[in-house]
């Protein structure tokens, strides 16, 4: 091999004409161009499993009662959340404790573009197709305004900065009643009509009837699909390969042209446009929220999400996301078996918010000493494993 | 060497006059100035603390010097950002390692590829025909650097997880991959045994010789130094002691004097 091929450019790869997958028949594993070892689901395990998945997963609100279905819709919402955050914190390196206020600031422009104005409250009213985007834009454009400052400084110092950003958006979501309804008040969350279509009603499809929570349940499935695959393709390219030099080694990916600051804004503007969309979708889950919803509890439970789901990696913030919002309720469902626990907060020497604040703590830092790289790091041990088998190497 | 006369007359690519580099009170470069022709090979050496690493640092953006111009291709260099610079072309390797640990080794060759990626963040997060072709294409430059280095083995392996000499490979990979006209090699053999400083010489070499990329390694092993260098620039405490060809440079009385002491 000489070094002048290096110039000329080889035909690598024999690609065999007509076959997208790049597999050859019977050698599954074998790939035979660039694009299929690429591509996100590069073995048939892969593409086997996430289709069951994604069947399961549409076929579950047919068998769930309508308020687990709208828990599950929860998963999909804070785990369009948590891979907001984990582009920033997980592979762009930059901490952020203020993931709470970008989705703030989504629910309150989602509720002002798409909510029911009256003398108290501003609302334009608007169709779904233009409140989702927006909730999703304005606070990117605050990220944009703020990621110039975060940029200039690192580690703690970020963290603290961002918290400011969770202190200073909770005094303005109080003071702010015209928009966000005030302490104790709040407001409706912007009307669900995508498109015209009313996504409050129950629809009969083919003989079933959906609930209302179905119906929300797979509209946020749907955008959830769509920006997780974004995220997965922002990371396997050059803007994710940028965000990873930057959190590895910030001096070395300077000297490779990659711009610091532009890299830095540009993780910070996309993570606060997931929070924002997620911000939205939330309220229309959970119904009416005072502005103190927002608050620095809802930043660590995004980073739960991503600690315990796995830094780094996309499926890694929705097993968290699952985890995060699954577990409370496991718990409370616990209560009535386990004799100590209660589920109200008055009696019993356990409540079950005290036992699931408890449970978080622990399991962080179990994470952080023992798997690093979350559940998504037990999961590719157990994969590792079975490989293996029945080999332990 | 014989081609190093021819090399030196070259219209310079790289012209560095009265560069002075001050950190507070102690002045770390004082007034050095140097040029590298097209397809060169510029040596630096000197002892310890003697301000190679600065100098380098200087040229990639790093360190911002004072005084001085650094005119490269025309322009000059100094004031620019590290990463505007490596867009014009100018690659480094380092001295103690500074791979992406934990990327593998393809993702840290596609991160040199960086400059030559020219798709939008919209591009990306839809991954369209756009971007699909351009990571695929230079994919393919990507593993021609693989197999001009020899790590096909070890292209999905994490960085973090390689021994030093292949990590010092991988560098100059990542290096490669930006396609530089200036390439920056400090101490690329350094703590090698003597095949993987062999190896290292002959990718020097060969990336010379068959890619025409202008050089300036700084280096301790005086071996590789005499056998491949065209120019050597001899620096003490910061300050120029010689320039010349490898032969007359080590017959210098400056240069012995730097590194022996007095002679008796």
């Amino acid at each position: 091999m000489t070094a002048g091929t290096v110039t000329r450019g080889r035909s690598t790869g024999t690609v065999i004409r007509g076959r997208s997958t790049g597999a050859v028949r019977g050698r599954p594993l074998l790939r035979t161009s660039y694009a299929a070892e690429q591509a996100i689901w590069n073995t048939p395990a892969k593409r086997a499993w996430t289709l069951a998945l994604v069947v399961a997963v549409l076929a579950l609100p047919f068998f769930l009662s309508r308020d687990l279905t709208s828990l599950m819709t929860t998963v999909f919402i804070m785990a369009i959340a948590g891979i907001g955050l984990n582009l920033v914190t997980g592979y762009a390196g930059q901490v952020s404790l203020g993931h709470a206020f970008f989705m703030g600031l989504g629910a309150y422009t989602a509720a002002v573009f798409g909510g029911a104005g009256d003398d108290e409250l501003v609302g334009l009213g608007l169709d779904m197709a233009v409140w989702l985007p927006m909730a999703g834009v304005v606070p990117a454009l605050v990220g944009l305004v703020v990621a110039p400052l975060a940029a200039r400084v690192r580690g703690l110092y970020l963290a603290i900065l961002t918290l400011g950003l969770v202190f200073i958006g909770e005094h303005v979501f109080k003071e702010a009643r015209s928009i966000t309804g005030g302490v104790g008040v709040g407001r409706a969350p912007a009307e669900p009509v995508l498109f015209g279509l009313d996504l409050r009603a129950r629809y009969h499809v083919f003989g079933y009837i959906l609930s209302r929570e179905a119906v929300f349940y797979f509209v946020c499935f749907a955008i959830f699909v769509v920006m997780a695959m974004a995220a997965r393709n922002l990371v396997r390219s050059k803007p994710g390969r940028a965000f990873a030099a930057v959190r590895d080694r910030d001096v070395a990916a300077a000297l490779m042209g990659v711009s610091l600051r532009r890299t830095k804004t540009l993780a910070f503007t996309i993570s606060s446009f997931y929070a924002g969309v997620a911000g939205a979708l939330l309220v229309v889950v959970i119904g009416r929220v005072t502005p103190t919803s927002w608050d620095l509890f809802l930043s660590i439970d995004l980073l739960a999400v991503i600690l315990i789901g796995g830094i780094a990696t996309i499926s890694g913030s929705i097993l968290g996301a699952a985890f995060v919002v699954l577990t409370p309720r496991l718990v409370s469902e616990l209560a009535d078996v386990v004799p100590f626990i209660s589920t109200s907060p008055s009696s019993g020497f356990l409540s079950v918010f005290q036992l699931q604040t408890m449970l978080f703590g622990a399991l962080i830092v179990l994470f952080l000493v023992l798997e690093p790289r979350g559940l998504y790091g037990l999961w590719v041990r157990v994969r590792n494993y079975w490989k293996a088998w029945p080999f332990s190497y | 060497m014989t081609a190093a006369p021819d090399a030196a007359l070259a219209e310079p690519l790289l012209d560095v006059a009265g560069l002075t580099l001050r950190f507070g009170g102690t002045t770390a470069i004082r007034d050095v100035g140097f040029g590298a022709g097209e397809g060169s090979l510029l040596a630096i050496i000197g002892p310890n603390g003697a301000g190679k690493t600065s100098i380098l640092n200087c040229l990639s953006g790093v360190y911002r010097p004072q005084e001085g111009t650094i005119r490269y291709r025309g322009e000059d260099l100094r004031g620019m950002r590290p990463d505007v610079i490596a867009r014009l072309g100018v690659a480094r390797m380092f001295q103690n390692i500074e791979l992406f640990e934990n990327l593998t080794v393809l993702d840290n060759l596609m991160l040199g590829r960086h400059r030559h990626l020219r798709y939008g963040t919209l591009a990306a997060l839809l991954y369209g025909g756009k971007a699909r072709r351009a990571e695929t294409e230079n994919r393919r430059v990507v593993e021609d650097i693989i197999d001009f280095l020899e790590i096909q083995a070890i292209r999905g392996s994490l960085v973090g997880m390689l021994p030093y000499g292949l990590k010092k490979r991988v560098e100059l990979g990542r290096a490669l991959a930006m396609e530089p006209t200036l390439l920056l090699l400090d101490e690329p053999v350094a703590g090698m045994n003597v095949e993987e400083t062999e190896d290292m010489a002959r990718f020097i070499l060969d990336i010379r010789g068959e890619l025409g990329v202008t050089m300036i390694m700084i280096e301790h092993e005086m071996g590789l130094v005499m056998d491949i260098a065209d120019q050597v620039l001899v620096l003490d405490f910061g300050r120029r002691i010689a320039l010349g060809p490898p032969a007359q440079v080590q017959r210098d009385p400056a240069v012995v004097k730097a590194y022996l002491g007095e002679a008796s």
